[in-house]
Formats: structure tokens, C-alpha cells, sequence
């Protein structure tokens, strides 16, 4: 599956998958393959959130004027 | 000589307090000044002096009259003030009792401001078509404030309160200041020539006009403008309208509410998740259970149930037909039957042979019976038939 989506477009895709599904107009073959869109698109999604880390850091100015990103300790 | 009678200092004290509280100008003054050695006591007064290049005039300003400030007043602030002078009896010491007090040039502040927010909204800097939107799921928050102090910290207890996995990227700026507004108007381009952030977030606590100032300058509204990456800004408190609120993609009201605008909460995303899971899940259960009553129904129905049934129903027609045809040919054959003894019955009464068998023949010529002698001629062939057989003679005598 393509995935240049942004977060929130997969969102969407699974608010208009749970509405086809839920409208009960698609053959068995259709509901089972959107279902199983459904589910992958929704494991991409937590996926995303599990993979994602905390950092805090902050960008500092180094003698060559270069941007040096350190981690950020709040006093 | 006579002595005078002496007073007492209380009596000279209270003398000069009724004198001066007598003076009309003194009664109301209004008096601009530099504040310094303030003092804002647990009681809610304050104490400082004012002063100029020469002098300096004792102030207090009383909790009731603190109230209406519209900034906190400081050591080094110039202000104009509004209020009575009168002595404090115990220490000897006229004193300006203050019952207004603003920042002295605020008047110029306020005019700038409103010539380059008219400016700015003229030029279209303002216009919603511009705002861009904020991303839902940033994967990097760029953080615009001071490195120090409570919004920083403020921003980073709510963001990692409403994702514990989130990526803030603090690029310290100076907020108040000389230069403070190129410095953030750089800061604001880095972050876009090196696309540092998904998302930014302007930043700055609560303060005078004055300490907001480097957030209505044009190079700062200039930069927000230009800034590819949407820009969240939150300066001073919620009643404080910056020009850069104006020009950014979104304003939050306080530094905690554009951590909030800026981070999804990620214990609704998880909740929304599993919420579509159950969609999915139930509305395929749906449909697998309509589909199988669909089945049923199909395989209820009598062509399924009983595929037999139809071809027995044509087998038992056909032997119902069979029947009729095999009563009816029978009763014709019973009734032909009945006819053919009767007849044969009759038959047999008016038979020849009976008579044969009495002793009479029947001569035939030719298998024609011979009735009379005329049919006869000499020589001639007959045969005479008997009850048990046929004699073949000859006629030999007429």
C-alpha cells in the first residue's frame, strides 16, 4: 500500500471506511477487502504513534554560526 | 520677652498636613516620573518612589487603586501617575497617595500599533485565505520563546502531557528588548530554510505594552507572513492582541493552549482508533449475518430443500394419466368383450355348423354353396363340407 498520507488523511480514510462499511451497500467480497484496508490503514496509524520518541531538544549556535541540536533540560 | 508657647511635633505635623490637604492643586496632581525602589507588600499596597534627574517623591498606592492597573509597574518604568499629596503624620513625610498610574509613552505605542495593524490588514497580511492549516499529527513542534522561564516549561508539560512521544524543537529567541524582533524574525526564517518543523509555535508570557513590543513590529508580522511552516502564536495573556497574533496561521490564547492547539491528544487518537476497529468489526459481522440469512432463506426455499419434490409431483401426474388411460381402455375392452359374446353367442345360434353337426353338409362350388341342382352341371368339382371336414367329389350323375 502507497503511503505518502499524512496522519490525518489516513484519518479520514478510516472515517469513510467505517461509513461504506456501515451503509451496508457493498457486496461481501468489497466489505471484506475494505475491512481489511480498514484494519491495515488503523495499524499504520499506531504504528506511527508507537514508533514516534520523545525528544525535547534545543538548537544552540556554534562557533561557525552552525545549528547544534542538543537535548533540552528544563531548569 | 515672651516665649512663644512651643509646639509639639505632632501639632507641626498636623499643621503642614491640614495646609497642604487645604491646596486645591495638591488635592489633585498629575505627575510623571521614573519608578524605583518598589516595594508591592503582602498587603497588597505598594510603596516606591518616583523620580527625575534631581528629586525623588515618596508613592503609595493602595490595594483598592492596584487593582485597575493594567500592567505590573516596576523598577525603572516610566509612568504617569494620578493622585493626591499628603503627609504622613508619624514620619513627617509628604507622600503622593496614587490613585491611577499608567506607563508613561504608551500613548506613541499605541498610535504605532494601530498605524501598522491598519497597514498590515490593508496589504491583506490579515486575510483568512492566507491562514494556513495546522497539521494534525506534526512530527516535529518547533518551539519559538525564551529558554528560560515558565512558557517553555509551561509548553512542554502540556504537549508531553498530550503525547507522551512528542518532538519539541526549542529554538531560544529573546522576547522582549532592543532587537528582540529581527532576532525573532531570523529565527522564524532558519526554521523555514532548514524546515526544522511541521508546525511553530510564537511564544511569549504576560507583560507591559512595552515587553510585548518586539510582537507588533513589521519585521516580526513579515516574517510570520512569509513562514511556510504554520505558525501558532501566543503572546501575553489572553486579553493581549499582538500584531503577530494577527498574521499567524492560528492565535492561542496563552503559551499552554498553543501546546494544546499544536499536540493531539494521543490517548483520543488511540480511543478513535479502537472506536473504528469496533465499526469495522461490527458492520462486517453485519453483513456476514445478513448474507447468511440471505442463505438460508435461499436454501429454505422448496427447490433446495426438496429438489425431488417437482419430479415426484410429474411422476404421480403421469400415473394418474396412466391410470385413466388403463381404466378407460379397459372398460372399452370389457364392453368390447361383452358386445363380442353377445354377438358371438348370437352368431353361434344362427351358426351353420350346428346344423352340420346334425348330420346336414353344405356343398360348395368354387367356395360358393350350392343352392339349387341349376348351379351344378355334369363333371364339375364340389366340395361338401361337414360338421369335421370337407369331401372333395365329383358330380358324375344329374
Amino acid at each position: 500500500m502507497e503511503n505518502n498520507k499524512s496522519f490525518e488523511e489516513m484519518m479520514k480514510d478510516l472515517e469513510q471506511i467505517a461509513n461504506e462499511l456501515e451503509s451496508g451497500n457493498l457486496s461481501l467480497d468489497d466489505s471484506v477487502s475494505k475491512f481489511e484496508q480498514g484494519m491495515e490503514i488503523s495499524k499504520e496509524c499506531s504504528k506511527i504513534l508507537e514508533d514516534a520518541e520523545k525528544k525535547i531538544t534545543i538548537l544552540i549556535k556554534d562557533n561557525e554560526n552552525n545549528l547544534q541540536e542538543e537535548n533540552f533540560n528544563v531548569e | 520677652m515672651i516665649r512663644p508657647e512651643p509646639i509639639s511635633v505632632s501639632q507641626l505635623n498636623n499643621y503642614i498636613k491640614e495646609k497642604i490637604d487645604e491646596d486645591e492643586f495638591l488635592n489633585n496632581i498629575y505627575i510623571k516620573g521614573e519608578i524605583s525602589n518598589f516595594k508591592h507588600h503582602y498587603t497588597g499596597h505598594m510603596y516606591f518612589t518616583l523620580k527625575d534627574e534631581n528629586s525623588l517623591v515618596k508613592c503609595i498606592m493602595f490595594k483598592t487603586y492596584t487593582t485597575n492597573l493594567n500592567f505590573v509597574p516596576k523598577d525603572g518604568m516610566k509612568v504617569l501617575i494620578l493622585g493626591t499629596v499628603s503627609v504622613f503624620e508619624r514620619d513627617g513625610v509628604y507622600q503622593i497617595y496614587c490613585k491611577a498610574m499608567e506607563e508613561d509613552g504608551i500613548g506613541n505605542l499605541y498610535s504605532e500599533y494601530e498605524k501598522l495593524k491598519n497597514k498590515l490588514e490593508a496589504e491583506g497580511l490579515f486575510d483568512k485565505k492566507y491562514k494556513k492549516e495546522i497539521p494534525f499529527m506534526p512530527k516535529v513542534i518547533g518551539v519559538l520563546t525564551s529558554q528560560t522561564g515558565s512558557v517553555i516549561r509551561d509548553i512542554i508539560n502540556v504537549s508531553t502531557r498530550r503525547n507522551p512521544n512528542v518532538y519539541l524543537r526549542l529554538l531560544p529567541v529573546p522576547v522582549q528588548g532592543e532587537g528582540a524582533a529581527i532576532k525573532i524574525a531570523d529565527a522564524i526564517k532558519i526554521m523555514n530554510e532548514k524546515k526544522l518543523a511541521d508546525v511553530l509555535i510564537l511564544a511569549r508570557g504576560g507583560g507591559s505594552l512595552e515587553d510585548l513590543w518586539p510582537f507588533n513590529e513589521e519585521v516580526v508580522a513579515r516574517a510570520i507572513f512569509e513562514s511556510e511552516i504554520p505558525i501558532i502564536s501566543a503572546v501575553g495573556h489572553e486579553t493581549d492582541f499582538t500584531i503577530a497574533d494577527f498574521v499567524a496561521d492560528l492565535r492561542a490564547p496563552t503559551p499552554s493552549a498553543a501546546a494544546e492547539l499544536a499536540v493531539s491528544n494521543i490517548s483520543d487518537i488511540q480511543k478513535s482508533l479502537l472506536n473504528y476497529h469496533n465499526r469495522f468489526a461490527i458492520s462486517l459481522h453485519k453483513k456476514l449475518e445478513l448474507m447468511k440469512l440471505k442463505f438460508e432463506g435461499i436454501m429454505n426455499s422448496k427447490c433446495f430443500k426438496e429438489p425431488l419434490l417437482r419430479i415426484q409431483n410429474e411422476y404421480l401426474k403421469i400415473d394418474n394419466l396412466m391410470k385413466t388411460i388403463y381404466d378407460k381402455a379397459e372398460g372399452k375392452y370389457k364392453e368390447s368383450k361383452y358386445v363380442f359374446i353377445n354377438l358371438t353367442s348370437k352368431l353361434d345360434s344362427l351358426s351353420p355348423l350346428k346344423t352340420l353337426s346334425r348330420g346336414y353338409s353344405i356343398i360348395q362350388k368354387n367356395n360358393r354353396i350350392v343352392k339349387s341342382k341349376e348351379d351344378i352341371e355334369l363333371g364339375d368339382k364340389i366340395d361338401v363340407r361337414l360338421s369335421d371336414g370337407v369331401i372333395k367329389a365329383n358330380v358324375v350323375e344329374l
